[in-house]
């Protein structure tokens, strides 16, 4: 910027004695009383004592939802005047974060091993005894097209053609991620193929990949701003894109993985947040969770009509093969097998592409 | 000022003696001695021990882990395309930012108090507001029909945007304080314009050029907030290395973040060292 | 520095300097040459800054009056911006007062290590914002830090961001001051020390005044700078909304998640940028005036 003219040594010493200092003391006094005064309302602003004030920390996609769910709670007796502090993130980093301090009383994650990992230290043990087995919500893998499906994709197997450009978030920090490419592989075995061509089938998706986007969210964006020809993501945040008035369109494959999130309250976490929970898996709550386009865990869920689906009256249909993760051995097993660093399929490969 | 008064002998010796130095500094004592601790503490909290725990923990793992760290393909790539950006853009300043300070110092003309006030703006902007600018104008929904989204040309466009001040505002001064007796000479002398320019005022400048440009590129080799909305963060392609170091910390890989983040320090340092040889000994030569 | 001084071909001391005016000289016809330089220099800060600008402006006014209310005057955008205006007061504070401290000490005394001291206020300025934010991690996160038994929250809170913003905008101030300092001299105060003022009143009545406007420059840089802070923030923030999210990780979420208010928000930023900008041209030293 501009240099500060030097013109000082004009000035007399006298005239300096004679106190004008004014503005310097008053810029110094009001600078001084700023700080002192944010130094005090920061603290009345970090304490977490108040158990009206609750802490929610998700993963990315969920925020559409959660902002209505709040909405929702706040009419209800347990959640009047509560006050909201939500964090939204790729749920691998959410995860990591509430284990390296980040607060939190509620805790919605894309995938089970996100929350298993803050058990005991930040989570109960029996965070899963609940009728719903913890889970909050379902939804399926989708591909996501551009308006129209330019490229005529029908299915996984459209996806290994040359040619096109798919976007997909990292798993390395994407419950999303994980999500899709246990969809992608697997799509091989319910129809009877084996691993070897599973894996033949993944290396030729990774070899079309051309985003790895850190979250969800992220990877939407990325996908709307114009990269790629195709968005593996999850069903509900296909219906939420297109809600936000986005030109998409999104297949749901024949073979897909039932994708099960989980939700939790925290040790520390006060009443509030334990009515929010139960709140989550209530009829209502559902109702809320199917409107924003995520498959309910109630069963007997009445759906409304959701905005931005394929077929509003059906939002969700019923997919022909559809891989669960107790199908697959449990998270261990699936860990295990595909992401463990450096035996894991999936690592093989990405470090293959490296 | 030499101080005769009596009296002076108790009270102010010290200063007499320390004024007496050539370099007009006193020596320390208890008070400023304090304030040297204090200084020295919040110096070391701050700035200190956080890069010191950059580079330690970039090279934890020996040369080899951080060198391992360093190139793998993702890494590697987006540090080639941070530094020759940076390069780029440097260069480009050095030329474009050296004509607009010309025009703002040599020219008049209607509006260039607007021009002057503009050009600071990408100075004092927060980074993730001049992000959003340029992908409103030059992204998928540009009014003009310009899509640079996910693009080279658009981390290029950023980093352009954010380093404009940098070259011209060194370049300024220094063109204003130059003494036209020399030029008018030359050009008594039968001297084009041009060659006054590349004899004349050139070497005068260079200096402060090379100042700007290197300030510009170290700035452009951390640029992050700016960047990040219009390029997309395509690994292999549009990735830079802040944003590599940053979804490393996001995915818990501090030993890799740090290894690349120790590289861009490194970088940055030895340019911002070599400025200040070149621009000492140009002092000496001119 | 003869550089920066005006030049002697303007005598009037007692107009204000202004940067940039070229002294005053016969007018010389205008060349092609002249027009071209003027348009492609014109034409280049346009295309990159002004033109963008502009269609955000436009973008922001278009939805209208009350969306702007709506989106700027919202829980999240009011947190926002309270949040930002209490990390921006402590860090400026800081700023200052070390800031005036480190300038005295370059400037005034002789010990060893001061040109590490020098060198060391410059490294911001050649560090990227997420090392920034990587480096404060290491050091004051609460799994493996280096310091993370002090029992105070650092990361994923205020403290952690003071500190963040704080280092990108240490060089400011002092930047400012190490100057007119150096102009100045040791001659006022031993001067008035011989007159007998002590050290307080020194620094109060000679000090102070000296460095007034130089710390008022340094001071909106500052406060600019703080404001505008992102990448070093973001790494150690946690982003939380309604609590550890300032304006500009504001701008960056409603951007990501296609939220209306990016646009707004954003102008909220811009406006107190030039207002900045305008402020620090309008510092003139009082020409003339003591």
């Amino acid at each position: 910027m501009k240099r500060f003219p030097m013109n000082r040594m004009r000035a007399a010493v006298l005239s300096r004695l004679r106190g004008r200092h004014l503005l310097a003391t008053l810029t110094v006094a009001l600078v001084a009383t700023v700080g002192l005064v944010a130094c005090t309302s920061s603290n009345a602003a970090t304490s977490s004592g108040n158990g009206k004030r609750l802490s929610v920390v998700a993963y990315s996609v969920a925020k559409p939802a959660y902002d209505a769910l709040q909405k929702g709670f706040a009419s209800t007796t347990g959640g009047s005047g509560v006050t909201w502090r939500s964090s939204y993130g790729a749920s691998g980093d959410q995860s990591r974060a509430v284990q390296h301090g980040q607060q939190a009383d509620y805790l919605a994650f894309s995938l089970e091993p996100d929350l298993t990992r803050l058990v005991p230290k930040f989570v109960a043990s029996d965070w899963n005894n609940g009728p719903t087995k913890g889970l909050v919500s379902e939804s399926v893998v989708a591909i996501v097209v551009r308006k129209g499906n330019p490229k005529k994709i029908t299915g996984w197997d459209d996806l290994a053609r040359s040619g096109v450009k798919i976007v997909t978030p990292d798993p390395g920090s994407s419950g999303s991620a994980k999500w899709n490419i246990l969809a992608a592989y697997t799509h091989v075995l319910a129809r009877g193929g084996t691993d070897a061509e599973a894996e033949t089938y993944l290396k030729k998706f990774y070899a079309n990949v051309v985003s790895k986007p850190d979250s969800g969210s992220k990877a939407t964006q990325t996908f709307l701003n114009g990269t790629g020809d195709v968005l593996i993501s999850y069903e509900n945040e296909a219906i939420a894109a297109r809600q936000k008035g986005q030109a998409l369109d999104y297949i749901v494959p024949a073979e897909s993985i039932l994708i099960e999130n989980p939700a939790a309250v925290t040790v520390t976490a006060p009443q509030a947040a334990k009515d929010f929970l139960t709140y989550v898996v209530s009829a209502d709550g559902q109702k809320v969770l199917a409107s924003k386009g995520f498959r309910p865990v109630l069963a007997g869920t009445s759906l409304p009509t959701v905005v931005g689906a394929n077929d509003p009256a059906k939002p969700f249909p019923t997919v022909a093969h559809l891989v669960t993760v107790a199908d697959l051995g449990g998270w261990n097993a699936i860990n295990k097998k595909y992401f463990d660093d450096p035996t894991g399929i999936v690592s093989r490969i990405e470090a293959g592409a490296q | 000022m030499t101080l005769a008064a009596p009296g002076v002998e108790r009270r102010g010796a010290g200063f007499r003696r320390a004024a007496a130095q050539s370099d007009g500094r006193m020596p320390l004592r208890t008070a400023a001695g304090l304030g040297l601790g204090a200084a020295v503490l919040w110096l070391s909290l701050l700035v200190l021990l956080p890069l010191a725990a950059v580079i330690v923990k970039g090279t934890g793992n020996g040369w080899s882990g951080f060198w391992d760290a360093l190139t793998t393909r993702e890494a590697l790539s987006a540090l080639r395309l941070t530094v020759f950006s940076s390069i780029g853009v440097a260069a480009l300043n050095a030329v474009i930012g050296t004509l607009i300070a010309w025009v703002l110092v040599r020219d008049r003309f209607r509006g260039k108090r607007v021009v002057e006030v503009v050009i600071d703006i990408p100075f004092a902007l927060p980074t993730i507001v001049a992000g959003l600018v340029l992908l409103t104008l030059y992204g998928p929904h540009s009014p003009v029909g310009v899509n640079w989204y996910a693009t080279t040309r658009g981390v290029i466009l950023a980093l352009l945007f954010v380093t404009l001040p940098f070259v011209v505002r060194t370049v300024q001064p220094v063109l204003i304080g130059l003494d036209r007796e020399v030029e008018e000479a030359a050009a008594s002398l039968g001297a084009s314009r041009f060659t006054t320019f590349l004899r004349v005022i050139l070497p005068a400048i260079l200096p402060a050029i090379a100042g700007g440009a290197a300030l510009a590129f170290a700035r452009a080799m951390g640029e992050y907030g700016s960047v990040v909305l219009i390029s997309g963060g395509l690994q292999f392609k549009t990735e830079i290395s802040s944003m590599y170091v940053y979804s490393q910390i996001e995915n818990d890989q501090l030993a890799a973040a740090a290894a690349t983040a120790t590289a861009l320090l490194a970088i940055s340092l030895v340019v911002i060292g070599l400025l200040d040889i070149v621009q000492r000994w140009a002092a000496r030569r001119g | 520095m003869d550089s920066q001084i005006a030049p002697a071909a303007t005598t009037d001391l007692s107009a204000p300097i202004v940067v940039g005016k070229a002294p005053t000289q016969p007018r010389r016809p205008r060349r092609t040459g002249t027009y071209v330089l003027r348009s492609i220099a014109v034409g280049y800060v346009g295309v990159l800054v002004l033109v963008p600008l502009a269609v955000v402006v436009w973008r922001t006014i278009q939805p209208g009056l009350d969306t702007f209310w709506e989106t700027v005057a919202d829980r999240t955008a009011v947190h926002a911006i309270v949040l930002t205006g209490v990390v921006t007061g402590i860090t400026v504070l800081l700023n200052v007062v070390f800031g005036i401290g480190m300038a005295l000490l370059l400037v005034r005394y002789r010990f060893p290590g001061r040109r590490l001291l020098n060198i060391l206020i410059d490294l911001p300025l050649a560090v990227s914002p997420i090392v920034v934010g990587l480096a404060l991690i290491l050091v004051y996160g609460q799994e493996g830090g280096w310091l993370s038994g002090l029992g105070v929250q650092v990361i994923y809170s205020i403290p952690g961001m003071v500190l963040a913003t704080a280092f990108v905008s240490l060089p400011l101030v002092v930047r400012e001051l190490v100057p007119v300092l150096e102009e100045e001299g040791l001659d006022q105060e031993l001067a008035a020390r011989s007159l007998g003022a002590n050290a307080r009143q020194c620094f109060r009545r000679i000090t102070l005044p000296t460095i007034k406007w130089a710390l008022a420059y340094g001071v909106v840089l500052s406060l600019a700078r703080a404001i505008g802070e992102f990448g070093a923030v973001k790494v150690v923030s946690g982003n939380v909304i309604g609590q550890t999210q300032t304006v500009t990780l504001l701008v960056d979420e409603r951007a990501e998640q296609f939220e209306p208010g990016a646009y707004q928000a954003s102008i909220l930023l811009i406006a107190v940028t030039v207002i900045c900008i305008v402020g620090v041209s309008l510092i003139h030293p009082p020409e003339g005036r003591s």
